[in-house]
């Protein structure tokens, strides 16, 4: 599409949405958000970039090929569902580890946010993957 | 030991990572899937080996105690169903090397294989209600991704169909898993069937008994459901037909037993005696459907109607021997029907056509591959020696028994029609000389990768026959689990409930 408001409107939108991509990911632990909305806003900016100019200048974007992207985020979700088993707990325990950072605040850092990148990136991949095709037909 | 029921589910998916991960080289591309499926059969024999000598097996997924957290459970039924599952999957997944086509590899042919056979052992494996709905989805959308994935007209036209119609099938057992969430407050299934059995949800279990009758039976296709199978199952590439044809709809029929042995078994003159009308009137409309068809996979895909009646006729009597015949049919049903798609399949390729009309002259030019589509055939038809006689056998043995004679008169004309049609495709595509219209023969190659995969099953066909004995055993004892619930709600809840 030749769109000049598009694509005034989608370069300011980009990064916010990016940002807020990735804050709904951190955020998803204990409020709403979580690696599936976040993919999905991310897919979101890429796809309104791939609308407003062309998919093959999405897919520079983009860096990686989404189904790279599928395979390194099911791999990331499978690693943090089988790190347990190497301490000899069921699959998909969470293990926790304090990380102290500057002053008395301590980084709580648990394997159930490597799932959740592994399904951020999932939904991000599957989501190019679906809208590059379509736009590309 | 209960790493074994994290495998079948663990194993596929990090052979679909791997797979998407090498989409840059098309040799690993080939030789990842085979040998992630070769290792799901091996997890799956193993599975079955510890829980023959064992008994079930239980896990806690992320060390959630039991009503809390997802459970994963393998009894023998379940782990038979996942060395199945294995079994199937490594045919499958030689027989693509050859059958699928670049196009469709490149677009992810083999991880959807794979997230497939992940979501199937998924189904077989959970022991949680919710969980099985997610398994279902995944199947859902790797099927109907495999389903349309190339394809012309036809395919998509039949790819509309499925997922339309299984989305309401998912809608249906949805909505009966949030009811009986909101009546009984647990989806965890052992927790659910002490539940049950203490009345804290009367009124709506039989509704909600009702409302998975038609989930399930949507997805295993009994009748009046089974409409979107025929429309769908001969549109895409033969390899796709015969996985979804050996697997899909077994899900959906190892998902009524599980809910109607275990959970729903407050009025079984109601519920059971209306699956074994069901099991009847599917095992008579679908054999019907085929005896008119005149398609090589179209008849396939009509018997796979019929004999889902079979398996369901084992619930509906709901003895021992009756769950003993169902779990059996079951297992040689997957490997039969696997094998005949997979039979057509060699036939497409040698004469480019699956009309019988246009066929013929298979017998004189390959008379192995005759052998080979025969034993099958019988076998589903129910001919000793092979592994369908026996199946029949204890059906219509426990049918005696429960003195419903009518299904057993059922049972035993249809398979006498499925023997005609059988050998009406035998007539045709075998037996009669080559029609002088008939169209050019396209490339031939590679075929002793599709032959294999179709030799190894017509063995096991064969083998389940000759030695039907130790697995009779197995059966029996599965079904011996399946009757047993205190065994399972004990293994599952642990012994202070």
């Amino acid at each position: 599409m030749n769109s000049l408001i598009l694509r005034t409107a989608v370069r300011a939108l980009q990064p916010v949405l990016l940002l807020y991509s990735f804050f709904l990911l951190v955020a998803g632990h204990n409020q709403p958000g979580g690696g599936f909305v976040g993919g999905l806003i991310a897919a979101a900016a890429l796809a309104l970039y791939a609308i407003a100019y062309d998919a093959a200048s999405a897919r520079t974007l983009a860096i990686v090929d989404p189904r790279t992207t599928i395979g390194v985020g099911l791999l990331l979700a499978l690693i943090s569902g089988l790190l347990p088993l190497l301490a000899g707990l069921p699959l998909m325990t969470g293990l926790w580890a304090s990380v102290p950072l500057a002053g008395n605040t301590k980084l709580a850092l648990g394997s159930p946010i490597l799932f959740d990148i592994g399904v951020y990136l999932v939904v991000i991949g599957m989501t190019l993957l679906m809208v590059l095709s379509l736009v590309e037909d | 030991m209960t790493l074994l029921l994290v495998l079948p589910i663990v194993i596929p998916l990090l052979t679909a990572a791997v797979t998407l991960l090498a989409h840059g080289s098309p040799r690993t591309q080939r030789t990842v899937p085979v040998a992630g499926a070769l290792g799901l059969l091996v997890a799956g024999v193993l599975l079955l080996w510890t829980v023959e000598r064992q008994g079930i097996l239980v896990l806690q997924l992320g060390n959630w105690p039991a009503p809390f957290g997802i459970t994963l459970v393998a009894d023998l039924f379940s782990a038979l169903m996942v060395a199945v599952t294995g079994l199937i999957g490594a045919a499958v997944a030689v027989y693509s090397l050859v059958a699928i086509d670049e196009t469709r590899e490149r677009f992810g042919y083999h991880p959807l294989l794979h997230a497939l056979l992940a979501s199937v052992c998924g189904a077989f494996l959970t022991g949680d209600l919710f969980n099985l709905y997610v398994w279902f989805e995944v199947m859902l959308m790797a099927s109907f991704v495999l389903l349309a994935l190339g394809g012309g007209r036809p395919q998509i036209e039949g790819a509309m169909k499925y997922v339309t119609l299984n989305l309401v099938a998912s809608a249906f057992f949805l909505a009966a898993v949030g009811i009986l969430y909101g009546a009984a407050g647990s989806l965890n299934m052992a927790d659910l069937a002490v539940k049950l059995e203490n009345g804290s949800a009367p009124g709506v279990t039989t509704v909600v008994a009702m409302l998975f009758l038609v989930a399930f039976g949507i997805k295993a296709g009994v009748f009046p459901l089974f409409f979107w199978l025929p429309a769908s199952y001969h549109t895409p590439p033969v390899v796709i037909s015969a996985l979804f044809a050996g697997l899909l709809t077994k899900v959906g029929v190892y998902a009524l037993i599980r809910v109607f042995t275990l959970l729903f078994v407050h009025d079984v003159g109601y519920t059971h005696t209306l699956i074994l009308v069901i099991a009847g009137l599917t095992m008579i409309t679908g054999v019907l459907g085929a005896v008119s068809q005149n398609d090589f996979r179209r008849i396939l895909s009509f018997h796979i109607v019929s004999q889902i009646g079979y398996m369901v006729m084992g619930l509906g009597l709901f003895t021992r021997l009756a769950l003993a015949g169902s779990v059996f049919y079951i297992v040689h049903h997957i490997i039969v029907k696997t094998n005949l798609f997979l039979v057509s399949g060699v036939v497409d390729r040698l004469r480019g056509t699956l009309q019988l009309s246009s066929l013929g002259g298979l017998y004189e030019s390959r008379p192995l591959l005759a052998g080979l589509f025969l034993v099958p055939a019988l076998s589903l038809a129910g001919l000793p020696p092979f592994s369908g006689f026996f199946a029949k056998l204890a059906l219509i043995h426990a049918g005696f028994e429960a003195e419903q004679y009518l299904i057993v008169g059922v049972a035993l004309a249809v398979g006498l029609l499925t023997l005609v049609s059988m050998m009406k495709i035998w007539a045709e595509a075998f037996w009669k000389p080559l029609p002088p219209d008939a169209p050019e023969t396209p490339v031939q190659g590679g075929l002793s990768l599709m032959v294999g995969p179709i030799a190894v099953l017509a063995t096991f066909t064969v083998l389940i026959g000759l030695g039907a004995g130790p697995l009779f055993e197995i059966s029996m004892r599965a079904a011996d689990q399946l009757m047993d619930r205190e065994g399972y709600i004990r293994a599952v809840l642990g012994d202070g409930s």
